[in-house]
């Protein structure tokens, strides 16, 4: 499929259109969304109307922007004004939110033309689109297994060639794990790079919003589009966006990596493999690589399970039935609050408000919530550690190729094992991406996670690119 | 072992998150809930006396926005997305009981 | 009230003040009382899922501006969420400050010399307003309500004293004390009928000298009169039932001010298990020496140094007196009776008439310039218009504007010549020979009977003072 790059030279160039890279993506959409259940709602009008004005400034002789014409999938839990917007649960179904995300007004001042909500497990929390209200999506590179999650859609919107670039959001993995699982280069960018507002919080000191796309220079575009100050967000970094496309190509002589020994611990050996020929591939390119062992990354995963929990109960108490969502009837506002939340939510999504509530009340805060704190807190200093050795990390961005529907749904605790190795740079608040690196077992794609210190992501892409240049991708 | 939770523990807190849980939804999560927290306790033998917690990644300060009106939604708009309204307002059952 | 027995009162007040900004405390919603239903709303305000809030610059100098105004530290804060379900929150939490609030300790001055200490005084942010269908129009009885959204995410402060008052008249002059700031530092508007200044009361009772005994919230006392009552009934209350061998319970109370008293409302027990963490969508605020500085450099002088300096200008102030002062304060209206007063109008005239008829038209104030009403009070004082041709020149300048000559000469304000008081004197003299001669032998009192005798038959175009003057000169 044509790169977003290549659609946005065309369109501008005039040798294409943005309503003839609509209607193609339409029809793939058209053609493999009822298999694949990948987007919810797909707003061809308002695509369409976006398309003609982005032609009609192109035939004035306008330059639209970097993404002109550039049809674009937009994960369930952004707001775009009158779309319906989900986040996979029955409780907001047929909400249409009354504004835009700030990721989407930049969207559509850079040309890119949004072309639906794409689905995701209900309010982000899950890593595998099986907990979608509306249904799992199916990994296009092999519909019966899962194409990861939270942001399962938008992975799959890209996989399926639907379109070339879509968005996700990543809180403690939901895009580099999906990105391993369809064969997609995913990254969540540094906390605050990119504005939140209009993102439906699940735990807002983790969430990033982040892109999707099939070559590190695709998404570099996408993310110097969205990234750079908002002043509608306090934890917004207050600095313009980065030039990150100019540094896609500048390589990794010289950069110091370290393979880090808890990033690949209890993988498959097919995705261990993956990560030592990427160690290879980043040495041929002139890096360093050394190896090392950061023990506080054991500790991730307890310390995120108590912490997005914990934020994730209170964001989700506005879900009352209140001001907007569906609400069930009963005899007093408690009642009905009760009734609106226990029939709104899904089982997953129930589990997360419990643990969150739990770890929050009186008598067990500093057990739990004030001790995963701390935990956050040795995790941020052994990332400083490590980043006065070594420029970036290296290591697997999810112990396992694409697995199938149902292997691990019945155990919580054995889903959330699929984020190991993406959460300690969410609790850090830094930035890390996953690349396609070669593939595993039944030829699916495996995912190389590189991970950096904050504002690292020009060096990211950089790797990225050479990791893509090894493994054979133009 | 048993869990680390009792099944009133789980109760309440269903009821402090204003969820209405089954007999059997009870059961299954404080095994669940208890799963999870038992995985937690290898961050309770740590001592972290003398660490400060970070509930923020980034150290931020003084991010404020000046005093200056900007336009309010059309009410219309959001009414309209309300389950139930009255009179220009969002409409609820009764209220049991005062503000704590 | 005194308690029987030996027993004291012992209150402390939350006082919880609207912010007067020109938009809420974290979005760009006005800020004002009275719109239609739901018209300041937007997705912050309103909880809508995905936005986030931004802190109102103006709310935190606000907020530094009190601190300063009752001697409190300033030190860097943070915000939390405060968890609890509740229709007229759109969040379902409420954002506010908890164990780093921006200003804490401090102290309060009142009037009679007695000191309260603060605890803290932090920011918060106010709740939308329900309407209860059915019933008595209550919450309690009601089938169902409505909620508007305006007032919610208005920046509040939320005051804590220490435990320090004793009486309720004490507890009352605190509260007055401190809206008065509120108002002079333009905080607040101060205006509790409307809900822009809401007092919860903490009392208990103890013995003298013993510790501090178990005590009761009483929640949202919306005027001075409803908190000095509630606090009187509840201190009784407690004294009452430790009397009969009871035992006070840790509670929250509800004051009926129909009924006058206090009642259960949620019990020690039933309290809310609030959740309290840190707010993830804001940051620390921690404001610089120099932004510190340029709240304290527009600091106004404070409501007790100003009364102090009116004070100073009378010779043993009487108690009306010092209720006049507190009037003229709290209406900023010193800059007439300073003007007068230096123009050689008597103290006691200037700040009566400013503290009842300039109060009276207070609305119309700026019409009114201080030479004006400076030369209307000299006009009285010279006897040329008597006290109630002075109140009605007063009057019409606060209604209509112009010039007080012109309005005196319009309204045939001509003072009755000193003959013609004479000629009536002389005859009320004849009338009343009885209260002549005991007023001849030295009841001084009669005067006022002569002068009201004057008055009447003149329709009051007479001068007081000129009367007494024609009385003494026949006595
Ligand atoms: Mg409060
Ligand atoms: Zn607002």
């Amino acid at each position: 499929m044509k790169s977003a790059q290549q659609t946005a030279l065309d369109v501008q160039g005039g040798t294409s259109s943005a309503l003839e890279e609509l209607e193609r993506a339409l029809s793939v959409v058209r053609e493999r969304n009822d298999e694949l259940n990948v987007f919810l709602h797909v707003d061809q009008d308002g695509a369409r109307a976006l398309a003609s004005t982005i032609d009609e400034r192109v035939a004035r002789g306008e330059y639209v922007g970097p993404l002109a014409g550039v049809p674009i999938a937009i994960k369930d839990n952004l707001c775009q004004v009158g779309i319906p917007t989900t986040c996979s649960s029955r409780i907001l179904e047929g909400w249409r939110p009354p504004y835009n995300a700030t990721v989407i007004d930049r969207l559509i001042t850079a040309g890119a033309v949004p072309i639906g909500k794409t689905n995701l497990d209900e309010f982000a929390m899950g890593s595998s689109t099986e907990n979608s209200a509306f249904g799992p999506t199916r990994n296009p590179l092999d519909p019966t297994r899962v194409p990861g999650g939270s942001s399962g859609g938008s992975a799959a919107a890209v996989a399926a060639d639907m379109t070339p670039i879509s968005l996700g959001s990543d809180t403690g993995g939901s895009i580099r794990q999906p990105a391993a699982l369809c064969g997609l280069i995913g990254m969540k960018p540094t906390y605050g790079l990119v504005s939140r507002y209009g993102l439906i919080a699940f735990a807002s000191s983790l969430d990033q919003i982040g892109p999707f796309a099939k070559n590190a220079m695709d998404a570099a575009l996408l993310l110097e589009v969205i990234a750079g100050h908002d002043p509608m967000d306090s934890t917004s970094l207050p600095e313009p966006s980065p030039s990150l496309a100019t540094h896609v190509n500048s390589g990794v002589v010289g950069q110091r990596v370290g393979l880090v020994r808890e990033l690949i611990e209890g993988a498959d050996e097919d995705v261990e493999s993956a990560v030592v020929r990427a160690r290879s591939a980043l040495e041929e390119a002139g890096a360093k690589v050394v190896e090392l062992s950061i023990p506080e990354f054991r500790l991730g995963l307890s310390a995120y399970y108590l912490i997005a929990p914990a934020e994730a109960s209170s964001n989700l108490a506005r879900f009352d039935g209140v001001r907007y969502g569906n609400r069930v009837d009963a005899e007093d506002v408690t009642a009905m609050m009760e009734a609106t939340r226990t029939a709104g939510f899904g089982a997953e999504v129930k589990r997360r408000i419990m643990l969150g509530t739990y770890a929050l009340s009186a008598g067990y805060f500093d057990a739990y919530y004030g001790q995963a704190l701390k935990v956050r807190t040795q995790m941020i200093a052994a990332f400083r550690r490590a980043y006065e050795q070594v420029d970036l990390l290296l290591g697997a961005t999810t112990p396992s190729v694409a697995f199938e529907f149902g292997s691990k749904t019945s155990n919580p605790m054995s889903m959330y094992l699929s984020d190991v190795f993406t959460i300690p740079t969410n609790l850090a608040g830094e930035p890390a991406v996953s690349v396609p690196f070669g593939t595993g077992e039944a030829g699916l794609p495996i995912g190389v996670q590189l991970l950096g210190p904050a504002r690292s992501e020009g060096r990211l892409f950089a790797a990225a690119r050479v990791l893509e240049i090894a493994d054979g991708r133009p | 072992m048993g869990s680390p939770l009792r099944r009133e523990e789980v109760a309440h807190v269903a009821k402090l998150a204003r969820l209405s849980l089954s007999e059997d939804e009870l059961e299954l999560f404080t095994e669940q809930l208890g799963q999870v927290l038992e995985h937690a306790n290898d961050m309770s033998s740590l001592d972290l006396k003398d660490v400060e917690p970070t509930a923020h990644p980034f150290g931020l300060i003084n991010v404020v926005r000046d005093d200056v009106v900007r336009a309010s939604l059309e009410r219309n708009a959001v009414l309209s997305q309300a389950p139930d309204t009255q009179d220009d307002r969002f409409a609820v059952p009764r209220i049991m009981g005062e503000a704590p | 009230m005194t308690l029987p027995n030996g027993w004291e009162m012992v209150v402390g007040l939350e006082v919880h003040t609207e912010l007067k900004t020109a938009t809420k405390m974290f979005c760009g919603c006005a800020n004002s009382f009275g719109a239609e239903a739901n018209t300041n709303i937007c997705p912050v305000c309103l909880g809508l899922p995905g936005a986030l809030p931004v802190l109102n610059r103006r709310a935190v100098d606000l907020a530094m501006a009190i601190g300063m105004a009752l001697h409190s530290t300033i030190a860097p804060s943070t915000f939390h969420r405060k968890n609890y379900f509740y229709p007229d929150m759109p969040k379902d939490f409420q954002i506010s400050q908890y164990d780093l609030p921006i200003n804490s300790g401090g102290y309060l001055d009142l009037p009679d010399g007695s000191r309260v200490s603060i605890e803290r005084a932090h920011l918060e942010e106010d709740t939308g307003k329900s309407t209860h269908l059915g019933g008595s129009g209550r919450i309690h009885g009601a089938d169902r309500s409505l909620v508007d959204y305006n007032r919610s995410g208005v920046p509040l402060v939320e005051i804590v004293s220490g435990p320090d008052i004793r009486s309720s008249a004490q507890a009352r002059a605190y509260a007055s004390e401190l809206r008065a700031i509120l108002i002079a530092t333009s905080a607040s508007d101060g205006r509790m009928e409307e809900g822009s200044m809401r007092i919860d009361a903490n009392v208990s009772v103890r013995q003298r000298g013993e510790p501090f005994g178990t005590r009761c919230e009483i929640k949202n006392l919306n005027s001075l009169r409803s908190l000095q009552r509630a606090i009187d009934h509840e201190a009784l209350r407690q004294v009452e039932l430790i009397e009969e061998g009871g035992v006070v319970r840790q509670e929250t109370r509800h004051w009926d001010e129909n009924q006058g008293e206090t009642s259960t409302m949620r019990t020690k027990e039933e309290a809310e298990d609030y959740r309290y963490f840190r707010e993830p969508d804001l940051v620390d605020l921690a404001p610089d020496q120099q932004w510190q500085d340029r709240v304290r450099a527009a600091q106004p002088v404070l409501p007790a140094q100003r009364r102090r300096e009116l004070v100073s200008r009378l010779v043993d102030a009487t108690e009306a007196q010092l209720d006049a002062v507190g009037v003229v304060i709290d209406l900023n209206l010193e800059p007439f009776v300073h003007a007068a007063i230096d123009d050689g109008v008597e103290a006691p005239l200037a700040i009566a008439r400013a503290a009842n008829e300039l109060a009276a038209g207070i609305d119309d104030i700026e019409r009114l310039s201080q030479e004006a009403f400076s030369l209307t009070l000299q006009m009285e004082q010279r006897g040329e218009l008597s006290a109630t041709q002075a109140k009605s020149v007063l009057g019409e300048l606060l209604s209509q504007g112009g010039d007080p000559g012109d309005i005196v000469r319009s309204k045939g304000f001509v003072q009755l010549s000193s003959d013609s008081l004479g000629a009536t004197v002389e005859q009320l003299i004849e009338e009343h020979r009885d209260e002549w001669s005991r007023y001849c032998d030295g009841d001084d009192k009669l005067a006022q009977f002569f002068v009201g005798l004057v008055m009447k038959a003149t329709k009051g175009q007479a001068n007081g003072k000129s009367v007494i003057a024609e009385l003494q000169s026949r006595r």
